[in-house]
Parts: structure tokens; sequence; C-alpha cells
């Protein structure tokens, strides 16, 4: 470990953005498959600097500055795919996705399908992405349901940095494309040890992150913190609050959620995305699917508008906060 | 034989109304060795692999299908001008060049008529699958070539493309990626001066598409794209040069689309047919044959029975396309992923999450 902060083990905490430049350093170190490529990622280490110090170690071929064009390096990572390679793709920022979105739906989806299983795109692309952290016009946004509504893509998100290690340590591993959505308002703001080896075969679950009874919270990346804080609230006035962290938007933990569900009754779904055909949605009609009867009151959404993301004067009104999931919960539990 | 791109502009050769652009001539400059008659063959059983295409199409056995009649002589020389272990990427227009390297022509013919068995392994033929959203495949070519050098290999990427894809953002965006990283690729363009019914004069306003190449740093030049010699020296020299560590050219070949855009089309709402009328008596195949004959390497007779032998062939193929049974739903949710999760929703995969009684 001379250039990366920490890696399993160790015996400091890390923050999820180191977690993110450990388990990329890992990779690279294991795979000699594995190249990196993005905007800004060699010498200067990303501008979160969650590649600092692997192109001093891995070189200017495995750890590849790009021009800026979203689509023409999405597009080159779906043709290194086709030559065996397994590329991780940083995109900038949440909305600096939508250049290549064209070569994510066409190509990196449907490769795949379109080759009869013959050609696999192992490619991940890494996306920073949320609000609350004052950033300007367009740094802010939540496009994980997008991703979610394009067959032939797994979308992930950790919350924490235990998870951005072994989840994306396996989404580099994943024989199918991934969307690792960083929750990049969490890039340093908490610190956790750094897990085991990830498993290469399995795809992550959902996770408990706080066992209740009363209602189930489901969320996932950014917002988990803010349910938690929310939970603390809810314990003060004897509401016991379940969190269970999705972890994978798509394809969805279904059966996570719906024995969560069944044991409490009630369900809260929280993510800072626009509201309408969110992620949210798909939990609500998931469990109105296959678990409608085992409910004792509505799920309920606390979620962004369905507005652009608000200029940052204005976007602690539009993100949730532990008082809304609190109002929520009251609101499922009447 | 100008290489410049820009300078052919100004030769009277090249103003010649929609005029094939001369500035390039190829067919005394050839350098290269070049199997002539395996050339010549290979645009043949294009022609036939259109022709019964067309036919196929107007019979009802497979759905719309874009014809490139009159675009064999830039497909043919540019496979034979490339190494086996070289991978191309298609367009739709060229559907019949992974038939060249081996792939069964009902094969080809079954994703026309909306079978996913029409789907193949790219490594087989060493061809993308042809891509529909235009240019898009530009920045593959890129990637693969790059990867390819970073693995060792010493193979190089060319990237068919139209004269309409030229004015997409992927076409920049992979001609100057591929610039930046010396990447080593062949961006062809087939300039057959119309996209659907939109004429050149509305795609681009500069007299060679190949002039692009000065804004990335890389060589360009304008070839008769009915001359299959000229399109086989001008693609030789780009792909040795991408061989040789000399980074991405841009090779157009000058062409006209002598057919509709595709089946369902009716070219005369936009166009006047008599001018495509006058390039189809200029078509690349007799044209050919004629110089063929002249030097002596084929007589009148070898040309009969090779157009009668690749029809034939088609024609079986077809007959194998209607023997093949029609696909099962299973085909529709195979290999949407590599590791299909356990459940499912929007799939028939089964699932492992039971409504409640
Ligand atoms: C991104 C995209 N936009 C629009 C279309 C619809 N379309 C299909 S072919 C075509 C014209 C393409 O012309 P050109 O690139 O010159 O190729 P040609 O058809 O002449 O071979 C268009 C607009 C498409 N396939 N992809
Ligand atoms: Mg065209």
């Amino acid at each position: 470990m001379t250039t990366s902060p920490a890696g399993p083990g160790a015996p400091e905490p890390v923050t999820l953005v180191q977690a993110v430049d450990a388990a990329l350093e890992a990779e690279l170190a294991a795979d000699p498959r594995v190249v990196l490529l993005g905007e800004d990622i060699g010498r200067m280490g990303g501008v979160f600097r969650a590649t600092a110090g692997l192109q001093a170690r891995f070189g200017e071929n495995r750890v590849v500055d790009m021009p800026a064009c979203e689509a023409g390096f999405v597009g080159a990572a779906v043709g290194m795919c086709l030559a065996g390679l397994r590329p991780v793709v940083e995109l900038q920022f949440d909305s600096f996705s939508y250049p290549a979105f064209e070569q994510i739906v066409c190509h990196l989806a449907r490769y795949t399908w379109r080759t009869a299983g013959a050609t696999k795109m192992p490619a991940v692309l890494r996306i920073p992405y949320g609000g609350g952290t004052h950033a300007p016009e367009l740094h802010s946004d939540s496009p994980e349901a997008l991703f979610c509504h394009v067959p032939g893509l797994v979308v992930v998100t950790p919350s924490s940095p235990a998870d951005a290690y072994s989840m994306l340590r396996w989404a580099i591993r994943h024989p199918d494309p991934v969307i690792f959505m960083e929750p990049k308002r969490l890039y340093r703001s908490t610190r956790g040890a750094l897990s085991a080896d990830p498993d290469p075969e399995g795809l992550p679950r959902a996770r408990v992150v706080r066992p209740g009874t009363d209602v189930t919270i489901v969320s996932y990346g950014p917002s988990v913190p803010t349910c938690l804080e929310a939970a603390e609230a809810l314990a003060d006035r004897g509401t016991s609050a379940e969190i269970l962290d999705l972890r994978v938007l798509w394809p969805l933990d279904q059966e996570a959620v719906l024995a969560s569900v069944r044991r409490t009754r009630r369900c809260v779904v929280v993510h800072e995305a626009p509201r309408s055909c969110g992620v949210g949605a798909e939990v609500a009609a998931v469990i109105a699917e296959h678990a409608m009867f085992s409910l004792d009151g509505p799920v309920v959404r606390v979620a962004g508008l369905d507005t652009p993301f608000p200029m940052f004067m204005l976007e602690d009104l539009y993100l949730p906060d532990p008082e809304r999931i609190v109002a929520a919960v009251e609101e499922a539990l009447r | 034989m100008i290489g410049s791109p820009g300078v052919g502009s100004d030769s009277p050769a090249s103003r010649a109304g929609h005029g094939i652009l001369a500035v390039r001539a190829g067919s005394d400059s050839a350098e290269h060795a070049v199997d002539k008659l395996r050339l010549w063959k290979m645009m043949v059983q294009l022609r036939a692999y259109d022709e019964r295409a067309t036919l196929l199409q107007r019979q009802g056995r497979i759905g719309a299908y874009p014809t490139f009649w009159g675009e064999e002589a830039i497909q043919a020389a540019t496979v034979l001008a490339v190494r086996d272990a070289d991978w191309l990427f298609l367009s739709y227009r060229q559907n019949a060049v992974p038939v060249l390297r081996g792939l069964p022509p009902e094969q080809a013919w079954a994703y026309f008529r909306g079978d996913p068995r029409g789907f193949f392994d790219p490594s087989q033929f060493g061809c993308a699958p042809q891509c529909v959203p235009l240019a898009t495949h530009l920045p593959h070519a890129v990637g693969w070539a790059v990867a390819r050098r970073l693995q060792g290999g010493d193979e190089v990427a060319l990237a068919f493309f139209g004269d309409g894809a030229s004015s997409e953002g992927d076409a920049h965006e992979a001609m100057n990626l591929a610039s930046v990283l010396r990447a080593p690729v062949v961006f062809l363009c087939t300039n057959n001066q119309w996209a659907i019914s939109t004429p050149l004069s509305r795609q681009a306003a500069v007299d060679h598409l190949s002039a692009r190449a000065a804004g990335y740093g890389m060589p360009g030049v304008t070839v008769d794209g009915y001359d299959p010699l000229a399109v086989f020296a001008a693609v030789t020299e780009a792909v040795d040069r991408a061989r040789n560590g000399g980074g991405p050219s841009l090779v157009e070949a000058s062409s006209y689309r002598i057919g509709p855009h595709a089946t369902a089309d009716d070219p005369s709402l936009y166009r006047d047919e008599a001018e495509a009328a006058v390039w189809r008596e200029r078509e690349p195949i007799g044209r050919f044959e004629q110089q063929l004959l002249g030097e002596g390497l084929l007589a009148t007779q070898d040309i009969t029975a090779e157009h009668e032998r690749a029809a034939s062939a088609m024609r079986a193929a077809g007959h194998r396309l209607d023997r093949m049974p029609a696909p099962t739903g299973e085909e529709m949710t195979a290999h949407v992923l590599a590791v299909p999760p356990p459940s499912w929703p929007g799939s028939s995969a089964p699932r492992f999450v039971t409504a409640e009684q």
C-alpha cells in the first residue's frame, strides 16, 4: 500500500472515496485486464481524488486520461470489452453521464444480447451522484432510475466505505455492465474499516443496516445516513424503524424488501431522486403486487421533487431530511 | 494523385456535378499487389447477395432491407486490404461484409427477418454486429484498437460509416480520441451523397469529408469508391500506417447511392432518378470487368459463369433461410445479461417471490 490510503485489513478506517481508490488499486493489481478511463483521473487523481496515485503506480496505459468526450470514451470502453478488457470508466459528475447515454443504452446494455451471448460487457461506469454539496448547476443529479429502466444493466450504489470497497471490487469482476453510483455527499463524511475480499460470484443483496419492528424504511446510497438519523429520532418517540439499504437498485432484491415489510407491515421509501417513476415507485409496486395484504398502511415515498435539481441555496428544501422522513413514518403508521 | 485533403477539390474532375471526386486516381497508382480476380469474385458475391436479399424482401421473406447496390467495390476491396485478424466495425449498409468472412448468408438474412438467430459471435468473423444508431460504432473501433495494442497485438480496427453519420457527434469524438491516442484505426466513410433524403449539401459544408481529417491531425484522402483498386490502395496505405504506429486515418470513398435508402424508400420523392440512372450505368462491377477483360484476366464467358454461380449460391441460401424454424419466446430473454438474476420481474425467468394467497 504505497500509493493508496488504505487496503483491506488496514488499521486506519478510511473515507468512502478512499475506499473507492483502494478497490480500484486492488483490482488493477489483481487483473491486468482492468483499465481505468476518465477525465482528469491520471496525474490529478480525479476531481474527487478517487483515482489518486493510481496512474503513478500502474502507468498511463492502465489509467488513461481521456479528452472531454463521454460518448467517445464510454464507446471506447465497449470496444475494449470486445477485446477482452475490463474497463472502469469514471464519469466526472452525474449529469455528465448524459452525453454517454446513447452508448450506454444502445451498446453497453445491449451487446451481450445482440451477439447472442458471445460477448460480455464487463465494464463499470462509476458515477458520482446526488446533491447536498453546494455544487454548481448540473452537478447534483440522481439519475439512477434512468439506468434501472434500461434492460441489460446492473445498477448498484454503496452507502458506506466498506460497501464501496467490496461492491466496487465485485462490480469490476462481474461479467455484465455495472452502473456504480457513488454518493458523492458521503465521499468524506464518514470513515469505516474495509471488509474482506469480495465474492466474485454473488450479486450484493439488500442489507438491514438497522433492525426494527414498527416500520421498514427502504433507502439507498446518500439517503441511508439521513434515514439512520430519522430512526434515532423515531426511537426517541418509541417507534422502532428497520432500515433496509437496497445497495442494488436493479435487479431489486424483492425478497429482502418483502420479508421486512411482511414483518413490520408498514413501509416508507426514501431517495433524493425525483419522486415520479423513481426507484421508490418500483419498491411500492413490488409491495403492492406481492404483499398488499400484509400492509397496515400505505407505502409512503419521501423523495426529491419533480423539478430540476435546485440551485444550491434551495437544496436543503429539496433533499429528504430526517424531519420529512419522520413525518412520512407517522403517515405510514396512522 | 493528391493525398492531402482540399487540394483535390480544385481539380476539374471533382467538380462534375455529383461526380465522383477523382482526388486520387487509384487504378494507376496501386503499388500494392492485389489479387484482382479474387477481388472481382468478392464483388460479384456481394452483388448476388444484395439482389437476392432485395428479392427476399419483395417476396415477404425478410423485412426492410438496406441495399448496397453499387458499393461493392468499397466493401470488397476493404475486406481484401485488411488482415483476417483485423476487426471491421459495420453500419447496416455493410451487412454482407461478415458474409465475405464466412457468415452464412441465411444467417445474415435472419437478422432482416427479425430473427435473433441473425446475431453472431463477432470474434468468429472479426466483425462487430451491424450498427443501427449512426456513427455510434466508431468509438468501439477506437476502444478495440487501443485494447489490442495494450494486449500486445498489431491488429487494426476499420470502421465503415456514411456521409450522414459523419455529422454525428460520435464520429467527431471517435476520430479525435483515436488521434489523441494514436490508435490503429481506419475510418472509412462511404460518401454516397445521400442520407435517406438528405443530400450531402445539407450534411456538410466542405467539398470533401476527408478534409475533416486535418482537424483531427490525421491524414485524409478521397478516392473513387467505384474503383476497387483505388479503394484497395488507399485502405492498404491507411491500414499499414495504423499497424506501423502511425495512428488513424480517414479514407473517404466517393460513391453514389444508386438504390433507395432501404426497400421501403421511394427516392423519386426527393431526387431526380435520372441522376441515379447515370450512376447505375457506371456501376463498379461492370466497369471492373471491362478492365479485367482488357487486361486479358477474364473472358466474357467467365463473367457470365461467375454471376450465375454466385446467384445460385444465394438462391440456395435463401432456401436454407426458409427452412430455419421460427424463433421461440425463450430467445427473447436469453443473453440479456451474462448472469441473469434469480428473480427478474420483467422476464419470464422463474420467480422466486410468490404472490400472497
Ligand atoms: C442516431 C441515428 N439517427 C437517425 C437514424 C435514422 N437513419 C438511418 S440511416 C440514416 C441516414 C444515414 O446516412 P449515411 O450515414 O449517409 O449512410 P447511408 O444510409 O447512406 O449508407 C438515418 C438518418 C439512425 N439510424 N441513427
Ligand atoms: Mg449516405
